[in-house]
């Protein structure tokens, strides 16, 4: 199952990034050679295996379902490039065009 | 313009190249100046040229802050509570390690000048025990290298032989702990980003057991593998600073609620009747002989220390990093999302709106390796090859774990492995992206069971250093740290960079 130029596209696409189109080739390859080496993986059985390994042991620790504090050191509005009532403001994007200059 | 700094005594030059149980007695008792210390940190990298122009050590320094938090441990020396395992001492952070009041940048473009508003708990801990932050070391971008050439702001150079890496991704932290700057840094591993740079630099290197250590404010790369693991120059320092980073951790839920035992107790314990696993997966026939060698040597010594070693087999051992290298990406692609210009550092304004800006700014801010690892990620994880190459990798990991399972479960109590196939390498001379991944070879399979494992320097290869590994089962790190110091011990008087000339 050999990577192509087009599936490089898409798969850009899906991890928002934009790839210059004389990358596209050299990339294509360069993924096939990595995944060349993944196939060696089909040698194994797996048929019996029932889960997937992730943690150690234990699986993973619940805590009570409350507010804990967000651990910041000093409060947004002193980091953040604007604040109003609490919320800090983004810049105005190309595609906020038609909306109003600031939500109400 | 600014006024020169203040250097340091030769008092406090010596502490700095000696035990860090020597440094913190000294500070305790005031013997010692914390501000001494920072100086003789400072002025060792000047000696050593740790700045951009030579082994490019560190991403940021911090001499002012480090400065004041050494006042502070001043002021604070008499009162009742007595100064922490680490008072007075310099420590190094990988700069993946959120950090209040320095930059945090991963070594990317795409958080240069990034400054967190919170602190990672390890840096918590280290600072309540007396540790003085003196600065953040250079790093394979968003930890993903073996050599740390992947930095967006230079390599950083191997301080044994400087045309040689330090190796990665924690290549930075194992510098300065070589180049005698430090006695102790940390470092994250994923895959063996602490371990095989510590076998790179000669230095110890340990990664805890998954869950050991709290990673709030580790920014993340692969979540089921990533651990903070802790690089000194000897066992005894690294038991101590692992020590003191161990814990259960309330803004983690990935931390263990599992007690921590005193690591530095087992300085002493020796080793009779202790059974050392050698795995022959970890022994094959196209092993660097000089690695071989020294690896033979090492399990002679622990014959003479009354221990066994026993041939034992890991079947799974071969998979280990294309599983690894599936998994890794298929978490980087998704916990690396996250960098999109909105929220963090770097933003490319775009004339195709919202996606536009998205698109642009990582492809500004990733470099190469980081942009083939997320889409690596992205096509194992996309529909029509997940059950290929995801799901597929997930079962073998199983595999490999239970691997671990069986060995330990049949009465043996560490393994023993080299840590690195090579000793390190040339800059530039791997070139190839899956031949770097292969510097992974023996170090990615405790990753991916979650088990701790440490490197020990064991001897050299005509000056380069090579390190030994020792693996113990899930939360096993006091018989890890047994082993290792037993080895230290036998192995005393072998090369140690950097301590011919302290």
């Amino acid at each position: 199952m050999a990577v192509t130029r087009e599936d490089v596209v898409k798969v850009a696409k899906l991890a928002n990034i934009a790839i210059d189109e004389t990358r596209l080739d050299s990339l294509a390859l360069e993924l096939n050679a990595i995944l060349g080496h993944m196939d060696e993986l089909r040698k194994v059985d797996t048929a019996r295996v029932q889960t997937a390994e992730g943690l150690g042991s234990g699986g993973q620790r619940l805590r009570a379902d409350y507010g804990p504090p967000d651990g910041l050191a000093s409060a947004p509005a002193t980091f953040a490039p604007e604040t109003r009532d609490g919320f800090v403001l983004v810049p105005r994007l190309a595609t906020h065009e038609g909306s109003p200059e600031r939500a109400p | 313009m600014k006024a020169q700094p203040a250097r340091a005594s030769a008092a406090a030059a010596k502490l700095l190249a000696g035990p860090l149980t020597e440094c913190v007695a000294c500070i305790r008792e005031g013997a010692a100046i914390p501000a001494d210390m920072v100086s003789a940190s400072f002025d060792r990298a000047d000696e050593v040229g740790a700045g951009k122009d030579a082994l490019n050590i560190f991403i940021s320094t911090d001499r002012e802050g480090a400065t004041e938090s050494a006042k502070q441990l001043t002021a604070h020396l008499g009162r009742a509570e007595p100064l922490g395992n680490l008072a007075g001492v310099p420590v190094a952070l990988k700069d993946n390690i959120a950090t209040l009041g320095m930059p945090t940048t991963c070594g990317s473009r795409i958080l240069e000048g990034y400054v967190s508003p919170y602190e990672a708990t390890v840096v918590r801990r280290l600072r309540a025990n007396g540790a003085v932050i003196v600065g953040k070391t250079n790093m394979d971008e968003f930890a993903m290298g073996s050599s740390t050439e992947n930095s967006a702001y230079g390599p950083t150079r191997n301080p044994v032989d400087i045309r040689r890496v330090p190796g990665g991704s924690s290549g930075g932290s194992a510098a300065a702990v070589a180049a005698g700057i430090v006695r102790l840094a940390l470092g994250s591993e994923t895959g063996g980003s602490v371990r095989q740079p510590a076998s790179f630099c000669g230095v110890v290197g340990v990664k805890p057991t998954y869950g050991r250590v709290s990673r709030y404010g580790l920014v993340a790369f692969g979540s089921s593998l990533d651990q903070v693991g802790v690089l000194g120059r000897t066992v005894e320092d690294a038991s101590i600073g692992m020590e003191v980073i161990s814990g259960c951790d309330p803004l983690d839920s990935t931390s263990a609620d599992v007690p921590v035992p005193r690591y530095e107790l087992e300085k002493n314990a020796g080793l009779k009747g202790l059974v050392i696993g050698k795995p022959r997966e970890y022994f094959p026939d196209g092993l660097d002989p000089r690695i071989a060698q020294e690896c033979e040597r090492a399990l002679d010594a622990y014959r003479e220390l009354g221990a066994t070693v026993r041939d034992v087999s890991l079947p799974h051992t071969s998979y280990s990093i294309p599983v690894y290298y599936i998994i890794a990406p298929a978490e980087a692609s998704s916990n690396l999302a996250r960098f999109d210009g909105v929220r963090y550092g770097l933003r490319v304004l775009s004339e195709r709106g919202l996606n536009g800006m998205y698109e642009e700014t990582r492809a500004r801010g990733f470099g190469p390796e980081v942009t083939r690892r997320v889409l690596l990620g992205t096509y194992v994880l996309s529909a029509g090859y997940y059950d290929a190459y995801y799901k597929k990798a997930q079962a073998v990991r199983t595999l490999i774990a239970q691997d671990f399972r069986d060995v330990f479960a049949s009465g043996v109590d560490v393994l023993f492995t080299p840590t690195t196939p090579t000793p390190a390498f040339e800059l530039g001379a791997v070139k190839d992206a899956y031949e770097m991944y292969l510097s992974d070879i023996f170090t990615a399979s405790a990753n991916l069971a979650g088990v701790p494992a440490m490197s020990v320097p064991i001897g050299d290869a005509a000056g380069l250093p090579i390190g030994g590994q020792i693996i113990a089962p899930h939360f096993g790190e006091s018989v890890m740290f047994r082993a290792a110091f037993g080895l230290e011990r036998a192995l005393a008087g072998n090369f140690v960079p950097g301590e011919q000339d302290a």
